[in-house]
C-alpha cells in the first residue's frame, strides 16, 4: 500500500538549516537546496507546460526567484512547497505567453465527467509494464497523463508523484482541500481508464 | 454498501485513511464485487507506476547549465 513518508513535527527539516545559510548569502548551501528539487520542479514545470524549453527556463526563474525572496519565505511551511508555489506560478504565467495573453489558470478544462466512473474493468495482466520497453513505456505514460486537463494532472503529480500531503497541495495551488480531494479522485480513475487500453488482459486470439 | 458509495471512498482506501470500521465495510463491498476489485487494483497500479517511471527526465547537461546559470546570478546579487 502506498504509504508517505512524514518528519516528526518537532523533528526540524533539513531544509531548515539550508535556508537559513543560503539567506545569509552562502551561494553553497543555495546550491544544495537547487540540486535537491530541480528534478521535481522541471517535472512539475514540464507537466505544466508541455513544453521542454519553457520548463527549463522554469527551473532557472523559480530558483532565482525563490533566492531573490528567500527574506519573505516563512518558515511554518516547508522550502519545498513554497518552491512549488513559485514554479506552477511561473509555469501558468509561460503558458499564458505561449497562449498570446489568453488567461491560464489551474482551473482550466476541468469540467469534464470523463472518467468520473469506471467504464473499462477488464483486469490488467500482472506487471503490465513489462509488456513494453523503456522508451515505448515511457511515452504511453507521457501521452496518457498529457491527456488530462491540467488543474487534475497537476494534482496528481502534486499528490502521487511527489508526496505532498492534501493540504500542502492545497495551499501551494491555492485550493480548497475538498478540490483537492475530487480532483485526484478524477484524475487517477482517468488515468486508469486512459492506462486500461494499454495494459488490460487480452483475450484469447486478440493480438 | 453499493459501487457508487465504494468509489466515493476510494482514496481514502488507497490513502490509508479510513477508519477500522470503514475498512471493513469497504472490505465487505470488495469480496462480492469484482468490479470494484479490478478498479482498486489498477488504480493503485497506475499510481505506483507513476512513481516509480520518470515521465520526464532532465538530463545531466542540462541541470549542470541551469545549475550555473542560477549561481552566477546569485553570486552577483539576482
Amino acid at each position: 500500500m502506498a504509504t508517505i513518508q512524514q518528519i516528526g513535527e518537532n523533528e526540524q527539516h533539513p531544509d531548515v538549516a539550508l535556508v537559513a545559510s543560503a539567506r545569509t548569502g552562502d551561494v553553497q548551501a543555495f546550491e544544495t537546496l537547487v540540486n535537491k528539487y530541480d528534478r521535481q520542479i522541471f517535472r512539475i514545470a514540464q507537466h505544466i507546460t508541455q513544453n521542454k524549453e519553457d520548463a527549463q527556463d522554469v527551473v532557472q526563474d523559480a530558483f532565482l526567484k525563490a533566492y531573490e525572496k528567500l527574506d519573505q519565505f516563512q518558515g511554518n511551511s516547508k522550502f519545498y512547497t513554497w518552491l512549488v508555489r513559485i514554479a506552477v506560478n511561473e509555469s501558468l504565467m509561460r503558458l499564458r505567453k505561449r497562449r498570446t495573453g489568453k488567461m491560464v489558470s489551474i482551473d482550466d478544462d476541468i469540467e469534464t465527467e470523463e472518467g468520473s466512473v469506471p467504464r473499462d474493468l477488464a483486469d490488467w495482466s500482472p506487471n503490465p509494464e513489462q509488456n513494453y520497453g523503456q522508451a515505448e513505456l515511457a511515452e504511453i505514460l507521457r501521452k496518457t497523463i498529457q491527456g488530462l486537463p491540467h488543474g487534475f494532472r497537476i494534482v496528481f503529480v502534486l499528490r502521487d508523484v511527489d508526496g505532498l500531503s492534501t493540504e500542502e497541495t492545497a495551499e501551494t495551488l491555492g485550493l480548497s482541500v475538498p478540490a483537492v480531494k475530487s480532483r485526484l479522485l478524477r484524475a487517477r480513475l482517468q488515468l486508469r481508464e486512459r492506462l486500461s487500453r494499454y495494459f488490460r488482459k487480452k483475450k484469447a486470439g486478440e493480438k | 454498501m453499493t459501487c457508487t458509495e465504494f468509489l466515493a471512498l476510494l482514496d481514502e482506501l488507497i490513502d490509508d485513511d479510513v477508519s477500522a470500521e470503514t475498512r471493513s465495510l469497504l472490505q465487505v463491498h470488495l469480496k462480492g464485487c469484482e468490479h470494484c476489485e479490478v478498479t482498486l487494483n489498477t488504480t493503485r497500479k497506475t499510481i505506483e507506476i507513476y512513481r516509480s517511471h520518470e515521465v520526464y527526465e532532465l538530463p545531466d547537461s542540462v541541470r549542470d547549465r541551469i545549475r550555473i546559470a542560477i549561481l552566477a546570478r546569485c553570486k552577483h546579487g539576482c
